[in-house]
């Protein structure tokens, strides 16, 4: 099916070694929507998602950006697209953050625009100020990562993915490692991106947050997907009995 | 029993000691500079996805790790000559086999610095689009290098001492010069407590500086 779709997968299976761990995913990602991605701890989400933008090479089926085929190589070829161009235009938020320590916040932003696409210096320091603005880190634009909390961390690195301009976003389980009273200034940063039309995947423990932010839910289960609809619908109305008693242990 | 120390006599040839200095010196500096170079070839023949790679790359190291590099040196001016045919003199065979020893050792230094570094940097780097070659250079290095340095120096600093043994093949070093001023003077304890102060005086401020990066270092962490 040719789609308007900006990452479409098809028959997307993966296997670590004799562990199976994605089995037969379809799945289309609409522009501007906000698909959210539950299920327990082994149901294949971080895998899917990681897939989405090569950092696991999937070892069967397909994954289209915008119509071309996603190739593991860093250049594509042909009509191929490349993992280099990809992660140009799909960028990623890890559990672990990941900032570079050794560069300031400001040059931790900046790194991908200059190195990798190139652009003037001034240019890009000038919108990376505006996002950590954006992010409420304009402050700690020359501070290390090593002196600000898990919350002002991921934050950065947020502000690190958006200022390659991506049309994608991908979140892994972002807030998994934050204190909890750190949770909130970082879903409040995904909370406002999503109500600028940012596309994202969201893979989320917070239920509440996905009911809230998430245009459409995936539920995950032994490495399919289980149940999808509107947030609506899967988190306050589960139709199966694996998901009901999913979400009772979070909402206990 | 009083000896009578004399320093006057051995220090009337102190310009053959200078001149051993400036030898081990220009080995000591020659050697490390070809064997960073061999070092981190052999190092990213290591971490390569080709097996062939890795497997001469591992076969060096461990040929020229588990060999005392005496033979090394011996066998590089008096044997190998005779399985190529060629002559090569003493000077290209000691300062080949130091750089290839050192180089061994560095490769491995260099290895582990690099893979101390927490994988998720080398995803981060390529989830912002970074070629293999541009996360290398941007993000793991950078901070591989602080890891390595200490080790580094270390190796450094026996290499230099490990020029001593080209005394073996008559190159003109620290040691085979100050043999020279003990046949020249009979003084051999004066001659080579001497050759012990200018080794001396060469390394400690290179262990400092080793010392100074491994306390920055742990302040770091």
């Amino acid at each position: 099916m040719t789609n308007s779709a900006v990452i479409s997968v098809t028959g997307l299976g993966k296997s670590f070694g004799k562990l199976e761990v994605l089995r037969g995913i379809d799945l289309d990602l609409m522009p501007g929507e906000v698909l959210g991605v539950i299920g327990p701890s082994g149901s294949g989400k971080s895998t899917l998602i990681r897939c989405l933008n090569m950092m696991e090479v999937p070892s069967s089926g397909t994954i289209r950006f915008k119509g071309r085929e996603v190739s593991p190589r860093f250049r594509g070829r042909g009509e191929a697209i490349g993992t280099g161009e990809l992660r140009r235009k799909v960028g990623m938020v890890f559990q672990h953050f990941n900032l570079f320590p050794h560069l300031t916040v400001l040059a931790n932003v900046t790194a991908g625009p200059i190195k990798v696409l190139g652009e003037p210096r001034g240019e890009v320091e000038a919108r990376a100020m505006d996002l950590l603005g954006q992010v409420g880190l304009a402050d700690k634009a020359r501070a290390y990562p090593a002196h600000l909390s898990g919350g002002q961390k991921q934050r950065v690195a947020i502000a690190r993915a958006l200022a390659m301009r991506p049309e994608v976003l991908l979140l892994d389980e972002v807030t998994s490692a934050l204190d909890p009273e750190l949770v909130g200034e970082v879903l409040a940063v995904i909370r406002r991106l999503a109500d600028t039309g940012m596309t994202m995947v969201l893979v989320t423990h917070e239920m509440g947050f996905a009911a809230d932010v998430a245009s459409r839910v995936l539920f995950m289960e032994g490495g399919r997907i289980a149940e999808q609809g509107s947030a609506e619908d899967i988190l306050r109305k589960p139709e199966s009995e694996r998901l009901r008693a999913f979400l009772a242990r979070f909402h206990a | 029993m009083t000896y009578h120390w004399d320093f006057y006599t051995v220090m009337q040839s102190f310009d053959l000691l200078v001149w051993g200095v400036w030898t081990t010196f220009l080995y000591t500096v020659g050697s490390i500079a070809i064997g960073v170079v061999v070092g981190a070839a052999s190092c990213y023949a290591r971490i390569s996805r080709f097996w062939w790679l890795r497997l001469i790359s591992r076969s060096y190291q461990e040929l020229f790790r588990c060999t005392p590099l005496l033979v090394q040196i011996l066998w590089a001016y008096y044997a190998l000559p005779m399985l190529l045919g060629i002559s090569i003199s003493n000077a290209t065979a000691g300062l080949l086999t130091l750089s290839l020893y050192v180089g061994s050792f560095y490769a491995e230094i260099f290895r582990g610095g690099i893979l101390a570094i927490d994988k998720g940097q080398r995803e981060a780097s390529a989830a912002i689009g970074m070629s293999g070659l541009q996360s290398m250079r941007y993000v793991i290095l950078p901070q591989a290098v602080k890891n390595m340095l200490p080790a580094f120096i270390n190796q450094s600093v026996i290499q230099l001492k490990n020029t001593s043994l080209l005394y073996a093949i008559s190159i003109a070093e620290l040691t085979y010069m100050t043999s020279v001023v003990t046949s020249e003077t009979y003084r051999p304890l004066e001659a080579y407590s001497l050759a012990a102060v200018l080794y001396f005086a060469m390394l400690f401020p290179l262990t400092q500086v080793a010392d100074h990066f491994e306390r920055r270092m742990r302040r770091s962490d």
